[in-house]
């Protein structure tokens, strides 16, 4: 008989090369998507021992990281940073030299690495990902095995297309139940990653499961699946279905004619079998969430719009008492503080979880005809690649923004974490749609909230945070 | 990469929970394409009070005398203890860069970030899980003339009067002992790799645009 398995372990199972001398196996890695901060070095060491690219086909590179945000209609000009530059025309050379296919910075398909890989179709069900980027994790929406690595196995994936590896344990997070209007997939999984703590999976897969997770898109699902690496599990996953294969179909690098149809015929057998056991297992009801704000420097730390800064002195764990002292004292919030009394100084909508057309369709819906609040300094709209841009355009969404006095922007990471020129000032408030809140993360002394599109669209015509529910 | 076999060392005491690879190197030193020139921004937020750029060197800062690696009696550690789930975040292999060229061959924690914790072993840097309450107690007693000697081979850390196991995966613990280079292991394995991709093909076609 055959052992049930899940999703995880089929992949995981189809990718399996065997075991190396020293008993670690090896996996097989399908696609490898390379930008200019974290490629460089592996490029370097492949040349500097000269070995080739193992598979030219299975390399994807653009620029992301550290592009700047407007003037790209200079191209490489416009980018004033000099190191900057040099990483931008570092990816360019490596890529010429070596024959990999690359969206270069003036490319209409250039943007942020996860956001491309989908949209071009290069991401496919069942695939073994892996990018220089924690955030590689986005790519389990299809049921792609999708992992950040280091720079070392950037460079060992180029040389032999595996990756050394042992493998992780299966978490599954059931959601049961539908998510109220105006929450979103983000709120979703800030409040899970609340729920579990930022290494609540460590060591796991998560694979993410229940009606909640069959309703949302495919836009959606890679935004949870995003920040999976935010609760320290190594992927995230959700399963195969209609949404995933509609969404593939017609994509630039999916396979076409007969081809389609025997991939699509493999692709429904990516499903956990009903029998299949998980090492562990969050259950969650979407109904009861409600729109999530960070208040602290770490994404666990997190409650609903209706909800206040907790009061450190009432937490029974002194190691997580402390932390959230220390975070209080980095946000300047005071305990017992009500959410929606947070005053923004900026606003940014963009990055690899928040940065496609459905997220950029909330955040305008949101701005009701209204305008940035005086009080805030800037709301910046950073698209998640130039194909993203073209579409927000045709619709108007651009537009709305505009006279809504946000600034629109060209492709790239921006804010997110702040490479480029696009960052938070010391002490400023940020209400943004990206995945880190870290100390410093956005810019030096910035104080990040996270949020959904619409939740910092509203909180830039507010001025402070807002219940998107009451609105509407 | 440089093996990692025993190390006699002064402890420096990180007292802090979820520290994230965006404090142990910020952003804005990853604007190189080297391997090298992370030690001067090790935990730059903390270490120092003005906002530095890539290029500048400590002389040039404004130290903050108050952050524990600052402090005199913690000059030349080589052993740094902190708390759970160190090194979360951002993939950046800097991280590890960064802490090897600052002076830290080894780190105990009770727990560490996944991809973080694969990254040490690339370097020969070695992260060591201790219980939350041995790494408390060791904490405790890091004034700055404590020493910890590690041994990887016999797997312990000893203050000179109690000694701690630790657990290692043995493959890991191979690599490190030997200083081997992950990719040329592998590249032993070319033909299982050749003959799993000829199938792989087979099986999923679309897999291959080439
Ligand atoms: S948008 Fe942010 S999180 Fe995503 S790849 Fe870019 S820097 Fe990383």
């Amino acid at each position: 008989m055959i052992m049930a398995q899940t999703l995880y372990d089929k992949i995981w199972q189809a990718h399996d090369v065997g075991q190396r001398i020293d008993g670690n196996s090896l996996l097989y890695i399908d696609l490898q998507l390379l930008h200019e901060v974290t490629s460089p070095q592996a490029f370097e060491g492949l040349q500097l021992a000269n070995r080739p690219l193992w598979r030219v086909d299975a390399n994807l590179a653009t620029p992301d990281h550290n592009v700047p945000t407007d003037g790209r209609e200079l191209g490489l000009s416009g980018i004033k940073d000099e190191v900057a530059l040099t990483q931008v025309l570092t990816l360019d050379d490596n890529c010429k030299k070596f024959g990999v296919e690359q969206f270069d910075i003036q490319d209409v398909r250039q943007g942020i690495v996860h956001v491309v890989g989908p949209e071009q179709g290069a991401t496919l069900p069942g695939m073994t990902i892996v990018c220089g980027d924690s955030h590689t994790s986005t790519h389990g929406a299809f049921a792609a095995l999708a992992q950040g690595v280091g720079t070392s196995e950037v460079e060992h994936v180029m040389a032999t297309q595996c990756l050394v590896q042992n493998k992780a344990k299966n978490f599954a997070v059931e959601v049961s139940g539908t998510l109220a209007a105006h929450v979103t997939a983000k709120d979703l999984v800030l409040a899970i990653i609340g729920r579990l703590g930022t290494a609540g999976a460590t060591g796991h897969t998560i694979e993410y499961r229940g009606q909640a997770i069959r309703d949302l898109s495919m836009e959606g699902r890679m935004t949870l699946c995003n920040m999976s690496i935010e609760a320290g599990a190594r992927a995230g996953l959700v399963a195969v279905d209609d949404t995933t294969i509609d969404y593939v179909k017609g994509r630039p690098f999916a396979p076409k004619a007969e081809v389609w149809d025997q991939a699509v015929a493999y692709w429904r057998t990516l499903v956990s079998d009903d029998e299949a056991v998980f090492d562990s297992v969050l259950h969650i009801d979407a109904a009861g969430i409600a729109p999530q704000v960070s208040w602290g420097t770490s994404p666990e730390m997190v409650c609903g719009i209706d909800g206040s800064v907790p009061d450190p002195a009432a937490m029974v764990d002194p190691i997580q008492a402390e932390s959230a002292g220390h975070a209080l004292k980095y946000m300047d919030l005071q305990p017992g503080q009500k959410i929606t009394d947070i005053k923004v100084d900026r606003v940014f909508i963009g990055s690899c979880t928040n940065a496609r057309i459905e997220d950029l369709r909330a955040a305008a819906a949101a701005i009701q005809g209204g305008r940035k609040a005086d009080s805030v300094k800037e709301a910046l709209v950073v698209p998640g690649s130039g194909l993203v841009k073209a579409q927000a355009e045709k619709e108007g969404l651009a537009d709305i923004f505009i006279q809504a006095g946000f600034l629109w922007r060209a492709a790239g990471c921006s804010m997110c974490l702040g490479m480029n020129p696009d960052q938070l000032g010391d002490g400023e408030h940020c209400a943004s749609t990206s995945n880190r809140n870290f100390e410093g993360r956005q810019g030096y002394g910035g104080r990040t909230h996270l949020v959904s599109p619409a939740m910092a669209a509203a909180a830039a015509v507010a001025g402070h945070f807002v219940d998107v529910r009451e609105i509407n | 990469m440089d093996a990692f076999t025993q190390l006699e060392a002064m402890t420096a005491p990180l007292d802090r929970a979820n520290v994230d690879t965006d404090q142990i190197i910020p952003k804005q030193y990853l604007k190189s394409i080297k391997r090298i020139g992370f030690g001067d921004y090790l935990f730059d937020a903390w270490r120092f009070l003005d906002q530095g750029t890539m290029g500048m060197t400590p002389n040039e800062r404004q130290i903050n005398h108050e952050f524990v690696l600052n402090l005199p009696q913690y000059q030349g550690a080589g052993i740094l203890l902190t708390r759970d789930n160190f090194g979360c975040g951002s993939s950046r292999e800097h991280a590890v860069w960064a802490l090897k060229e600052f002076g830290f061959r080894a780190v105990i924690a009770p727990s560490f970030a996944d991809i973080f914790f694969g990254n040490c072993f690339k370097n020969g840097v070695l992260p060591i899980v201790l219980e939350a309450k041995i790494v408390e107690e060791l904490i405790a007693k890091s004034n700055g003339d404590f020493t910890l000697r590690i041994d990887l081979e016999s797997q312990t850390v000893t203050d000179g009067e109690r000694v701690y196991d630790f657990e290692i995966d043995s493959a890991l613990k191979q690599k490190m002992l030997n200083g081997m280079d992950d990719i040329a292991m592998t590249l032993e394995e070319v033909e299982l790799i050749e003959t799993f991709e000829a199938k792989h093909k087979t099986s999923q076609p679309w897999l291959f645009r080439g």
